[in-house]
């Protein structure tokens, strides 16, 4: 069965259409990667998926595992097993970065019907993701993000991801703005969640990322719509030529409404 | 004005009463002190809104109502009634009913040699010097018609001594139990609580009501005494039944490098008025007050802080946090003066606030009288709602909503907890703002949280 199911959506923000027909199905186990030039709407789609309710749907259906995802909370499609890294993590101050993942944890657990875990459950697993990220456990107890650099909020993200085993991770250019060595860990992390059974929107700008995390399908958004898609090489031509060609093609072919 | 006389006048055969009945026990400076108090409070009568500490907090609705003195009762009281009200680890619990102290459910588990900590009256009883020298010297009854009230029915309360050099390593845990009868009745607890040259201690006050929902009026006052380089930490926690009319007042008499931390627990009552006045009278004294004010449906909660600052070299800290559901009204008015010798103070006042509906209000007032010129004093307040993104982010790790909002609330109130030195008190104290917010905690849909919009309209800062 498709893990997910995108058909003609349409979506718009603070009064505007961002989104101007979307249609993407994405396989268990596949990896996919969403390129585009500022502001096409890669990271509306992401928000979307993770149920933001300020980003409207006006048009089209998701499927997510066979379920309606437009009728779904967002702690109800993260507990279904949608999983969104922010491009922009926010920083909270006050709510330790250990409490916060344990709730995460436990609240998805309820919702499968499993046991809560203890804080000494959770301590095993919670060291082993730390590792597995080459992060520190000082990360434990401090606040969520605050005081974070770039990089270590990225990391935060990959090791959320990496706790809660979602079905579906979409990673909002979580390469942005990292050095090329917690690139490598970041991608590092991210390749170890790959599994027959998850699948992977990779959004990102830049190809580098790519030269990591190998994605089975390239997408390229534009002005809200994915004007081309193919495979790894894809991304590769984007890197040689830049953005511009493939938007004056899309600028001819599109809709003169638009 | 005829509702006030009327009033009065019952203040007046209460009084008379009172004097009578207590006549036996009173030495001649008590008499004096309780007489000279009532005649104040006669001569200025309740305050109103005209009165500029009083501009945002209208005491009619109590001063209107008959209260009676409120009798003991301690006797209808079993130990285990008192089971949630249990601070693990303290030195000593001092149980009072209807401000009278009540030995028989109070426990001294493990008080050090050297403190004492007892009933204001028996204090009295046996040593009447060591009270005399302190009660009423304080507290000001001149500019406050409630601390008059309170001196004028000043009869019981806790006693606490602590010698010189004592540290207590575990807090002391006050508790004032306000017992409901058929009718309205009111109670003024008074506290005297001297902490000698070097001594350390933490108190905790805690006001709980026990019984039906009947008006109750607590009108509490302590006058604490803390001599050179001594370290107390004082907790309030006014958490009494939402009919209740609570005011304190909290006067601090600092000494010499001094160290005093302040801590108020706003999380019950109807119409609550939290007075915290003190004076750092001698040099490098220091001084935290730390406050977290909860408030729904129609609480009202007033926040008053009057900092003396009258000796060269002191700090003091004020930061105040607010939350208020419904129609809840919060008020700050930090009121800094510092006085001609004053040199090289250091004051600063921070009052942070988070609305929940678009019906409550929070009036933030600071206040600075600067009469010396070498200072550093600044204020700031802010208001805000709980934010979208922060709320988004926990709901996408899979969190509801109303956990996330409890999540967010509990990380606001725990930087007032947190202010609060690890231990038995801070647990406490914890534990009753966790039970408080759980009231608050149900869902509400992000349309309605207008970011920014509605600011004005709520909140008034006066300055
Ligand atoms: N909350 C918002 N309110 C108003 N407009 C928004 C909002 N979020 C996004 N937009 C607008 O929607 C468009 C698409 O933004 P989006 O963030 O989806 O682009 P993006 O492809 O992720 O860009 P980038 O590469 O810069 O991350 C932009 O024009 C942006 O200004
Ligand atoms: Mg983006």
């Amino acid at each position: 069965m498709d893990l997910l199911e995108i058909r003609n959506l349409h979506a718009e923000v603070g009064g505007n259409e961002i989104l101007k027909g979307i249609d993407l199905t994405v396989h268990p186990g596949e990896v996919h990667s969403i390129m585009g030039p500022n502001g096409s709407g890669k990271s509306t789609l992401a928000q979307v998926l993770a149920r933001r309710e300020s980003y409207q749907v006006t048009a089209g259906e998701i499927l997510f595992d066979g379920k309606d995802l437009l009728s779904m909370k967002p702690e109800e499609a993260a507990c279904e097993g949608m999983f969104m890294a922010f491009q922009y993590p926010i920083e909270i101050p006050g709510i330790g970065n250990a409490h916060f993942l344990r709730s995460a944890l436990n609240a998805m657990r309820k919702y499968r019907g499993l046991d809560e875990l203890d804080a000494i459950d959770f301590l095993p697993l919670f060291r082993e993701k730390l590792k597995l990220l080459d992060m520190d456990e000082r990360f434990m107890n401090r606040s969520l993000n605050e005081g974070f650099s770039g990089g270590e909020k990225k990391r935060n993200e990959i090791l959320q991801m990496a706790i809660l085993e979602p079905k579906l991770a979409i990673l909002d250019e979580t390469d942005s703005g990292l050095d090329i060595d917690a690139l490598r860990i970041v991608a590092q992390g991210v390749n170890a969640m790959r599994s027959p059974n998850r699948a992977m929107i990779v959004v990102t700008h830049y190809q580098r990322l790519l030269n990591y995390i190998i994605p089975d399908f390239v997408h390229v958004l534009v002005d809200g719509r994915i004007v081309r898609s193919g495979g790894a090489e894809l991304a590769l031509e984007l890197e040689e030529k830049g953005y511009g060609w493939i938007e004056t093609e899309a600028r001819q072919t599109a809709p003169a409404s638009a | 004005m005829a509702v006030e006389l009327i009033q009065l006048e019952s203040y007046l055969e209460g009084f008379t009463e009172f004097a009578k009945e207590t006549a036996a026990e009173t030495p001649s400076w008590l008499r004096e002190l309780r007489e000279t108090a009532f005649v104040r409070f006669c001569a200025v009568g309740f305050p109103t809104s005209r009165d500029e500490d009083w501009r945002f907090t209208n005491v009619a609705p109590f001063t209107r109502t008959q209260f009676a003195p409120a009798r003991s009762s301690s006797q209808e009281i079993s130990v285990s009634d008192l089971d949630m009200w249990r601070m693990e680890d303290a030195a000593a619990r001092l149980v009072f009913v209807n401000g009278n102290f009540a030995p028989k459910l109070s426990t001294w588990n493990a008080l050090p040699e050297g403190i004492t900590a007892t009933g204001l009256r028996k204090q009295i009883a046996l040593h009447p010097q060591s009270v005399a020298k302190h009660l009423g010297r304080y507290l000001n009854i001149e500019r406050d018609p409630f601390c008059a009230l309170n001196t004028a029915f000043a009869e019981d309360g806790a006693y606490v001594h602590v010698r010189r050099g004592v540290v207590a390593q575990r807090p002391i845990h006050l508790l004032f139990i306000a017992t409901t009868a058929e009718t309205p009745t009111m109670t003024h607890p008074r506290n005297l609580i001297v902490v000698e040259e070097e001594g350390q201690v933490s108190i905790t006050e805690d006001y709980v009501s026990l019984g039906k929902e009947t008006p109750t009026l607590s009108n509490a006052a302590t006058e604490l005494i803390v001599r050179g380089n001594a370290t107390v930490e004082h907790i309030l926690i006014e958490r009494e039944h939402f009919k209740t009319y609570n005011l304190s007042t909290l006067r601090i008499e600092q000494a010499r490098s001094a160290n005093v931390a302040s801590h108020s627990f706003l999380l019950g009552g109807a119409l609550v008025r939290n007075n915290v006045h003190p004076v750092l009278a001698g040099e490098g004294g220091e001084c935290l007050i730390s406050g977290l004010f909860i408030g729904s449906a129609r609480q009202h909660l007033d926040n008053y802080m009057l900092v003396e600052h009258a000796s060269p070299h002191c700090a003091s800290r004020q930061f105040y946090n607010g939350i208020l559901d419904d129609r809840a009204h919060g008020v700050f008015h930090g009121r800094i003066v510092v006085h001609k010798d004053a040199q090289k103070t250091d004051a600063k006042q921070t009052n942070r606030n988070l609305l929940l509906n678009d019906n409550a209000q929070i009036d933030t007032k600071p206040q600075l009288e600067i009469y010396a010129d070498d200072v550093r004093c600044t204020h700031g307040a802010t208001i805000g709602q709980i934010e979208e993104s922060a709320l988004f982010y926990l709901r996408s790790r899979g969190i509801d909503e109303l956990q996330a909002r409890n999540l967010l609330l509990q990380a606001f109130a725990g930087e007032c907890v947190d202010r609060i030195k690890p231990g038995a008190a801070h647990s406490y104290a914890e534990a009753a703002v966790t039970q408080r917010l759980a009231l608050l905690a149900r869902p509400m849909s992000v349309e309605t949280a207008n970011p920014g919009e509605d600011q004005e309209r709520s909140w008034r800062e006066i300055g």
